[in-house]
């Protein structure tokens, strides 16, 4: 492998040029708002505009409700499938992965057709309605990350030996999920709920198309209106998701981020 | 087991053996609800008439010229970035997992690489306006500093090529997360027997290396090529419907009927699906087989 050193160096430093140059570009970009010299006012802009406090706050209430509609469902099915349901693992495996073979423009294009204000639920007709849509829509986006982190977390637990331990101390199905099996997965949980998180705050497709006004629209409208405020907001996006990946490696359970999507 | 039989007489086992159905039923409902009823009423609506009568008109109908030219440039800008991005992603995964690197690159590139490929969407397309676009940081610096200008030779990034090499942002760190697995598997000892049957460094990889990290290679440029058909939000806010690629068709069809025609939207969807769902379905396939390997 001596001879091979030499090229491999000339490939990583090559692929270090290319993903770093945008990033170096887009924050010396934002600090061009000043003429002449380099200044942060891009970034005092975009933070102090009502609007992105508002976007910003939007998504970030919507994440928080879509993470714990999650853990509610994912939770219960990973322990019963661990525990006694094991035949039906495939299938649940194979329903997990569907947000990520199915477009998201696709699913939520289903939205609009089977939700509309005409169908048997029409969520679409209303404020509240899109946002319930939207908000199970992101719960969907985030099931592939949550399920395999949280049946990973699963799996590390001798979930039989607890369940009948604290069945024998004399507590209920209820007790033993939220006060015995939820805690120890606590690593497992904030992978997931991290990853949902990143989901949501950088999606565009759904909240654009189901009219809310979310923090995806938002930089997209600023992208086309201002010239320096979007490489701010970049920026901060890109903080964003790198604090959510950053959490997750700390938190360690290898709770891999490995789809593009949006 | 004891403790199993101490604690639950008969009449507490059968009140028990519903409680897993009651736990599984929400998730059973959600993917029915929200994942398989609303793919399914878009399938159905590809081969339905305005009336409801079952008909292969619409397909047929995505052959018109527009339709048709967004579903060929949606197929060059996902083969393009698929495998230019699988190109790029093996070498770095290469170079990170056999090139005799310092131990510590390998997990800093799969961090990175986790981060950087679900960086897409928006803020990557403003990242690369900042670099290449006509003002960006690239663009200044080739032209002040080499006197060579960009958009005077031909480059543009709101283009097809502008936008596969955005894609790459994404595309390339995709391929590197998935094959360094793959490279893992190709186990040392395999080299070493290669070699001392007398095999060169060329019949090694042909006869052996290629055909057990085919499946994989293939199979995450599928992968690659799905991921690429299905984004929107980068192309969207890059190009806008300067070029008309599937998914930026079908966002201005869900938003204002540009077809004039819903059923011939729902088709555009099945088309999408199809190709998108395929491409995933074959690289599931092919991993499962390539995991063979890595036992």
């Amino acid at each position: 492998m001596k001879q091979g050193s030499t090229g491999a160096w000339v490939a990583m430093g090559l692929g270090v040029l290319y993903f770093l140059l945008p990033l170096i570009a887009t924050f010396e970009f934002s600090l061009r708002l000043r003429r002449g010299e380099y200044s942060f006012d891009a970034y005092r802009s975009a933070l102090g505009s009502g609007e992105f406090q508002s976007a910003f706050l939007y998504s970030a209430t919507l994440a928080i409700v879509t993470i714990v509609i999650a853990i509610v469902i994912v939770v219960p099915t990973a322990y019963w499938i661990q525990f006694k349901l094991s035949w039906l693992r495939g299938v649940v495996e194979y329903i997990t992965l569907l947000p990520l073979v199915i477009p998201a423009i696709v699913l939520v294009f289903g939205y609009i057709k089977l939700f509309n204000t005409e169908s048997w639920l029409p969520l679409t007709g209303s404020a509240f309605g899109s946002d319930v849509l939207l908000t199970l829509g992101y719960v969907g986006l985030g099931l592939p990350y949550m399920y395999r982190s949280v049946e990973a977390g699963m799996r590390a637990l001798d979930v039989k030996t607890l369940t009948e331990a604290a069945q024998i101390q004399g507590a209920g199905i209820g007790t033993v999920l939220f006060r015995v099996i939820l805690p120890n997965l606590r690593g497992s949980l904030l992978s997931g709920a991290f990853l949902t998180f990143a989901i949501v705050i950088g999606d565009f497709t759904y909240a654009s198309l189901l009219n809310r006004p979310t923090f995806g629209p938002y930089l997209q409208r600023v992208g086309a209106a201002r010239a320096y405020e979007p490489a701010a907001l970049a920026i901060m996006a890109f903080a964003i998701t790198w604090g959510c990946m950053g959490v997750i490696q700390i938190v360690g359970q290898g709770g891999r981020a490995s789809r593009a999507r949006s | 087991m004891t403790g199993a039989t101490l604690s639950s007489p008969k009449t507490g086992a059968r009140a028990f053996s519903l409680a897993p159905w009651l736990g599984v039923a929400p998730f059973f409902v959600f993917a029915v609800l929200f994942l398989i009823a609303p793919t399914f009423s878009l399938l159905v609506g590809a081969f339905q008439t305005p009336q409801g009568d079952f008909t292969l008109d619409n397909l047929w109908r995505l052959g018109q010229p527009s339709i048709r030219n967004s579903y060929l440039l949606s197929l060059e800008v996902s083969a393009a970035s698929s495998l230019l991005g699988g190109l790029f992603g093996l070498v770095l995964a290469f170079a990170a997992v056999r090139g005799g690197l310092p131990a510590w690159v390998r997990p800093t590139l799969m961090t990175f690489s986790g981060v950087a490929s679900n960086f897409a969407g928006v803020p990557l397309a403003f990242a690369f306006v900042s670099t290449l676009g006509r003002m960006g940081l690239v663009t200044l610096l080739l032209d002040r500093g080499l006197g060579f200008n960009l958009y005077q030779h031909g480059f543009n990034l709101f283009t097809f090529w502008g936008l596969t090499i955005t894609y790459l942002y994404f595309q390339i760190p995709l391929m590197t997360l998935v094959v360094a697995p793959a490279l893992d598997g190709m186990k040392k000892e395999w080299g070493e027997a290669a070699e001392s049957l007398g095999a060169s460094r060329l019949q090694f990889w042909t006869l052996i290396g290629l055909p057990i990290l085919g499946p994989s290679l293939i199979g995450a440029m599928l992968l690659l090529f799905a991921n690429a058909f299905g984004a929107i939000a980068t192309a969207y806010s890059l190009t806008g419907p300067s070029l008309n690629i599937v998914p930026i068709l079908m966002f201005a069809q869900i938003r204002g009927d540009v077809l004039h025609d819903p059923n011939l939207g729902f088709a555009l969807a099945f088309g999408m699906f199809a190709i998108t769902g395929l491409s995933n379905l074959a690289y599931l396939a092919l991993r499962a087989r390539s995991e063979r390997w890595m036992r």
